[in-house]
């Protein structure tokens, strides 16, 4: 067994640095690294881009970083829900490249899987398409898009073992297995962190080999964006 | 004229048996809730489920299963949870049988724009881009006119564009209309609805040929 585990949150993101290009996993507040988005507050290292299909809320995940203008580039698909972010980009501050939410998964998985780049039919005809490549198959027209090229990506699991395998939970997993593996270095942060041999090899959704650094998050708020429920009448 | 739910009970209607159904946030969203009971459908939410149930009951809302509108959701039986790659694969593989989104405007050639009003807003397109590029059965579920009273139904849509030539049918809170070579077909009528009052709400080209029924909600 070759062990991922270090001590805390410190020691995870040791080598992160002012500039670098960041994936963090995530769909809204949901499965978002709520530790190594602290840490890199603390850290305040600045210039930094994110690949991270949302930016989160104004007081809340991405946002944090937001707030203290540490986010020199975003690259997510939607990007709603954050005054913020909104005023940083209308005024320049802030650099933003939208990208089609399927394509951007697919640019994690190409870095993931050792893909250069692929053709994918989602934004032909619109301004997603301008400048880049484009190639008919079987009569459709399709738009090739590079894997990405990151430091580190950041992901947040349920459960992992000492091993680095990881285990997600409900639509926490969106992005996170996609960017394991996806960037030079990966750092997995998880709920709960259990010895190797702890959970079962059937079950596991990232094989420990993408995973490079795992810790146990110390606490985790899971903020619900929108919750959303009926009555028991 | 119908309201915001009478479009969703009437894009129910295009649900049929069997069907995997991608909803989007909305309207679309709303149709889950008029689907006949006696057919079998399994809704998809591009952030990772299959098999979405209701909103929770009230203290049993999981902080880690949402809807692609970040709303907190129940599971059915059957449903499974996957990553956004394989959620992608399913949607630009062609696996899910229908798509159902909203649109600020639509273009007669099935041109879709929903994303961007540049200088304006900007939240981005999500998955929207990668849905109408893919999906075979797209249906656009919107209000026939905009808040300043200018149709969405156009010769050429002016905003940015989310996919081009993709839109098969729009139920809008005046009729159903599909999209063909030549233009937008009336196929329904909202009811109450004249003929006239959808041609003078209508930019694009309006092709009403024969009986236009009232359609039944």
């Amino acid at each position: 067994m070759i062990r991922k585990t270090v001590a805390n949150v410190q020691d995870a993101l040791l080598g992160v640095e002012n500039g670098m290009t960041f994936m963090l996993g995530g769909f809204g507040l949901c499965g978002i690294p709520e530790n190594a988005i602290s840490e890199l507050v603390r850290l305040g290292i600045k210039d930094i881009t994110c690949i991270s299909n949302n930016a989160g809320v104004d007081d809340f995940g991405l946002g944090l970083l937001l707030q203290k203008h540490q986010i020199a580039k975003m690259i997510s698909s939607y990007v709603g829900e954050n005054d913020e972010f909104e005023r940083q980009m209308l005024s320049g501050e802030l650099d933003v490249e939208l990208t089609p939410q399927g394509t951007l998964a697919e640019k994690c998985r190409a870095a993931q899987a050792g893909f250069p780049a692929f053709y994918t039919p989602a934004g032909y005809g619109t301004e997603v398409a301008e400048g880049k490549e484009t190639r008919d198959f079987h009569g459709k027209m399709y738009v090739l898009e590079h894997a990405y090229e990151a430091d580190f990506s950041f992901v947040k699991a349920w459960k992992g073992d000492e091993a680095g395998n990881l285990i997600f939970k409900g639509t926490a997993r969106n992005f996170n297995p996609c960017m394991c593996g996806a960037a030079k270095i990966t750092v997995a942060e998880v709920e709960e962190l259990v010895p190797a041999g702890g959970l079962n090899p059937n079950e596991i959704h990232i094989p420990g080999i993408f995973v490079q650094r795992i810790f146990q998050g110390e606490q985790y708020e899971k903020r619900i964006e929108q919750r959303t429920v009926r009555s028991r009448n | 004229m119908l309201d915001k739910i009478g479009i969703a009970k009437r894009i129910a209607r295009e649900v049929k048996d069997g069907y995997y159904v991608n909803l989007g946030i909305g309207i679309p969203t709303l149709v889950a809730n008029y689907v006949r009971d006696d057919i079998s459908v399994e809704f998809q939410s591009e952030n990772g489920v299959l098999g979405m149930g209701p909103f929770p009951y009230e203290g049993e809302e999981d902080a880690d299963i949402i809807n692609a509108g970040k709303q907190t959701i129940t599971t059915l039986p059957g449903a499974s949870f996957f990553d956004s790659a394989i959620s992608f694969g399913m949607i630009r593989g062609k696996h899910v049988d229908l798509t159902i989104l909203g649109a600020m405007e639509v273009a007669e050639n099935g041109d879709i724009a929903n994303w961007k009003i540049p200088g304006k807003m900007v939240k981005g397109m999500g998955g929207a881009m990668d849905l109408v590029a893919s999906a075979e059965n797209i249906i656009v579920a919107m209000m026939h006119t905009n808040k300043r009273g200018e149709s969405k139904l156009l010769k050429k849509c002016s905003l940015p564009l989310t996919g081009v030539g993709c839109v098969k049918k729009v139920v809008t809170n005046l009729g159903v209309l599909e999209v063909t070579s030549k233009g937008f077909r009336l196929v329904e009528r909202a009811p109450g609805v004249s003929i006239d009052t959808i041609k003078q709400a209508t930019e694009g080209t309006l092709i009403v040929e024969g009986d236009i029924p009232e359609m039944a909600v």
